[in-house]
């Protein structure tokens, strides 16, 4: 932390709704906090990338050998499509929550904040749900290479979720103890630009993995 | 929470008093001090730089003869394991993590780095990744597979002990420890820099920490995803690397390697930035051509990550992936020749003055030099396949990790050793364990270069007399224990400089960046009043105002204190800031790297009853350490202090 004053004459750069309301605004003329998720973002997109590129190549090698599971047959769209519109609506209820703290209107933030919680917790529900059923169908880590790449990949994004909405909730329990702190701000929007990330790895991961 | 108050203003130089509670032992684990975290990281960095040194005795006592018996094989794996991953993860990675956190935020006028809880938990946590590592000796037998860790020698049937277990998660740890300090440097270097420190005036140790900080970030997650696959691989039957079963070895190299690449400038760049401070300093003169040393460090962070399967030419890649990335490789060589260039041409005409700092910079100099060449030897496949996995290869990275890595960190330990301790080192000791290490280091590792070319195999645990490898080997034997012995010269200089040596002035060296500008060493806040940058030699324009500055060709010289008024009226009034803020001491990061250590082992041994029951313990000591350390940023944040 640090002190009101640490901007050094650059607060004519930081956009205006910044610059008063939150202490650490540095030499870029950005919050450093908003610096450092921006950054862990960037590493945690390599991570994904990783994954991701990990199932890609080997959607070939899983079909030419003689166990393989076929990712069409078994991963269903229809429910898989529920999830990602649960979880690009909480992206929406995210915006809205960010938007009402903005005019400081704590009953709406309330509102949109838990809704984006609940709607992260439905879809990690659908998904304990979806992991569920493919065992039982036969789809595991070990029955081919299909479960092995997929579990991993959806698995470490469904703990990305989880973590995503602990953030949120202790955002949402630190506001309501404090609603007059100027940190309010940043603080609901840090949360909530991790948890668009985590949704909008969903999207890759959906349209990847599901659609094509 | 301790708040002092400063005035504004230039730099200045007066003797803070050092606080009681600030020395305590108590003070180092409770630290959030960026230039106590340094010291812990470096001290740490030594011990392991110690361990693995040893560990290289042992492999050398069982090379010096033919058929030795010294050491088994399985032991001798373990060390040359545990040898590679020591000096890469524990001893070169920390040291300039710790030298960069000490230095960086006196640099840029900065009075801590960004986040200083979270220095800590990385601290925390790459020292109990390190002793988990270690762990392993005690639990069944270290790693035994080599650094780089390939596939299918990882899976439990060719590595049944827990080596391989302790491997990933020590390196996990360290990893989330490597990743949370490269976050901290990125936004400490962009976002804390003092007034007028523009990113083109930030002295060179500070460019290419920031981009080391950007390899870090964007290299590691390659490896924790192969890690986590491994781990899985192990423990949950998944086939990512198990090839009997339509998983792929050659996968793990391309992970391993996607990181393994860039992890190499991981390692050098840091030093590059050393060695472009003390052969500026030593040869009072700016740096020759700063833009072009500052952006080829750029080129060279980039580029890395485009040559990562020179690693690979033997696998087979084929003829065009092997064409793009010998020649990618070959491109690096452009952008480092260009600092090699201008380093020389800062000696070129310098006052030079020969402390032992600049007799380890020219050492890098020259000792990169024929590091960098073999590297482009072997960045030609039909060259690599010959030379590959020879001692040829040994050779090549010892010349760059050892001569230009680990003698850039000896360089900077002696530079800033008065800013660290208060105290000088012992000049002369300094010479002497600088010949004896420079002499040794090229007695050890330049025969390797014949060895390997007679076709030497590296990691193999003996070999045949009569090969014509015998009096090679003998000769590197008697080198490497030359080389402790100038190792035994640093401690013994370190440890009796530290009692009895000098006292050092604020600015021993006459140096023009910032840290020479606060006592040695620095108070906890570091400056007392926030330094305003005009120059890329802030300190140089306060100490010789009537020097002439830099000037372009054909026009008139202008001297240091014109130039400041010109840029003071250029940039306008600055104010620092007028109170520091001190966060609290707090065991929390601590305690938060505590569980994870503890969860860790859980995760070691997840198929016993105890791994559960670890786990549980450890998240729970991590959610009390994360709630602790709400309540600090509480406790010092200015609003809800007032409320």
């Amino acid at each position: 932390m640090s002190a009101p004053t640490t901007t050094h004459g650059d607060e004519s750069h930081a956009p205006a709704h910044v610059a008063p309301a939150h202490p650490s605004v540095g030499s870029l003329g950005v919050d450093s906090r908003k610096l450092g998720v921006w950054a862990f973002i960037g590493s945690e997109t390599l991570f994904f990338a990783a994954l991701i590129v990990i199932y890609l190549i080997n959607v070939p090698v899983n079909m030419a050998r003689a166990d393989a599971q076929d990712p069409k047959e078994l991963l269903g769209i229809a429910f898989t499509s529920i999830l990602a519109a649960i979880l690009l609506a909480s992206s929406l209820t995210m915006v809205l929550a960010l938007a009402a703290s903005k005019r400081k209107d704590m009953r709406q933030f309330t509102i949109w904040h838990l809704a984006t919680i609940g709607l992260g917790l439905c879809f990690l529900g659908g998904q304990v749900y979806e992991f569920t059923h493919l065992y039982e169908e036969g789809l595991t880590l070990s029955s081919s290479m299909l479960g092995t790449t997929f579990f991993v990949l959806t698995g470490f994004h469904g703990t990305h979720v989880a973590i995503g909405a602990t953030w949120l909730f202790a955002t949402w329990l630190k506001v309501r103890k404090y609603p007059d702190s100027p940190e309010n701000l940043m603080d609901i929007e840090l949360a909530g630009l991790y948890w668009h990330f985590v949704d909008l790895v969903w999207v890759a991961i959906f349209t990847l993995i599901y659609l094509i | 929470m301790a708040v002092i108050e400063r005035p504004h203003g230039g730099v200045a130089t007066p003797q803070a008093p050092v606080s009681k509670e600030y020395m305590g032992w108590e003070s180092w684990l409770t630290t959030v001090d960026h230039k106590k975290i340094g010291i812990i990281y470096m001290v740490a960095a030594f011990i392991f730089f110690l361990i693995g040194g040893i560990e290289a005795l042992l492999m050398r006592m069982q090379l010096g003869t033919p058929n030795n018996t010294f050491l088994s094989p399985d032991v001798y794996n373990q060390m040359m394991t545990m040898h590679g991953t020591t000096m890469v993860f524990l001893v070169v990675m920390p040291f300039n993590v710790g030298l960069a956190n000490y230095i960086v935020p006196l640099m840029i006028g900065a009075r801590d780095m960004a986040f200083p809880r979270l220095n800590a938990l990385s601290v925390w946590l790459f020292l109990f990744g390190g002793l988990m590592l270690y762990f392993s000796f005690m639990a069944g037998g270290a790693p035994a597979m080599g650094w780089f860790a390939y596939a299918p020698l990882t899976m439990k049937q060719f590595s049944p002990t827990f080596g391989v277990d302790y491997w990933i998660i020590g390196l996990l740890l360290t990893g989330v420890a490597s990743i949370a300090g490269a976050l901290n440097f990125v936004v400490t270097i962009l976002n804390m820099r003092a007034p007028g420190m523009s990113i083109n005036r930030m002295p060179l140790f500070v460019w290419m920490t920031l981009i080391t900080a950007f390899l870090l970030v964007f290299a590691f997650p390659s490896l924790t995803a192969g890690q986590i696959a491994l781990f899985f691989d192990r423990h949950f039957e998944t086939r990512f690397f198990n090839p009997a079963q339509g998983g792929d070895a050659i996968l793990w190299m391309h992970l391993f390697w996607f990181f393994g690449h860039p992890e190499v400038y991981i390692l050098i760049l840091p030093t590059m930035g050393i060695i472009s401070e003390v052969l500026s300093t030593f040869s009072r003169k700016p740096i020759f051509g700063y833009a072009f040393v500052a952006y080829s460090g750029v080129s060279i962070g980039f580029l890395g990550f485009l040559v990562w399967s020179h690693h690979m030419f033997a696998v087979g890649l084929g003829p065009l992936a092997n064409a793009f990335f010998a020649a990618a490789s070959m491109l690096i060589a452009i952008p480092t020749g260009v600092k090699i260039f201008n380093w020389i041409a800062t000696m070129y005409l310098g006052t030079i003055d020969l402390k032992t700092p600049m007799y380890y910079g020219i050492a890098f100099v020259a000792m990169f030099i024929i590091g960098g060449i073999s590297g482009i030897t072997l960045a030609s496949p039909p060259v690599n396949l010959q030379q590959t996995d020879s001692y040829y290869v040994v050779a090549h990275f010892h010349y760059v990790l050892f001569g230009g890595a680990i003698f850039g960190i000896f360089a900077g330990l002696y530079y800033w050793f008065p800013k660290f301790t208060g105290r000088m080192y012992n000049e002369l000791l300094g010479k002497i364990q600088f010949w004896l290490t420079f002499i040794s280091f090229n007695v050890t590792f330049f025969p390797m270069h014949i060895t390997g070319t007679n076709g030497m195999p590296r990691r193999i645990y003996t070999y045949e007399a009569g090969m014509g490898w015998d009096l090679y080997n003998l000769i590197s034997t008697i080198g490497s224990f030359a080389m402790a012995v100038g190792v035994l010269v640093l401690v013994w200089n370190a440890i009796t400089s530290v009692r009895n040596g000098a006292i050092a002035p604020n600015d021993p060296w006459d140096g023009a960046s910032l840290e020479w500008a606060v006592p040695s060493p620095p108070p906890a806040h570091n400056f007392d009043k926030t330094p305003i940058v005009y120059s890329r030699r802030p300190l140089w324009d306060i100490k010789y105002p009537d020097l002439d500055a830099a000037h372009e060709i054909g026009t008139r010289a202008i001297s240091r204190r014109e130039r400041m008024e010109q840029e003071m009226a250029k940039m306008g009034e600055q104010l620092g800031e007028d109170h520091i803020h001190l966060p609290s001491q707090t065991y929390n990061p601590l305690i938060v790297a505590f569980g994870l250590l503890v969860a860790g082992f859980g995760a070691i041994y997840i198929a016993t009853p105890f791994a559960f029951i670890a786990s549980l313990i450890g998240l729970f000591i991590m959610g009390v350490g994360i709630v602790g350390w709400v309540r600090d940023s509480h406790k010092d944040s200015p609003y809800l202090v007032s409320h």
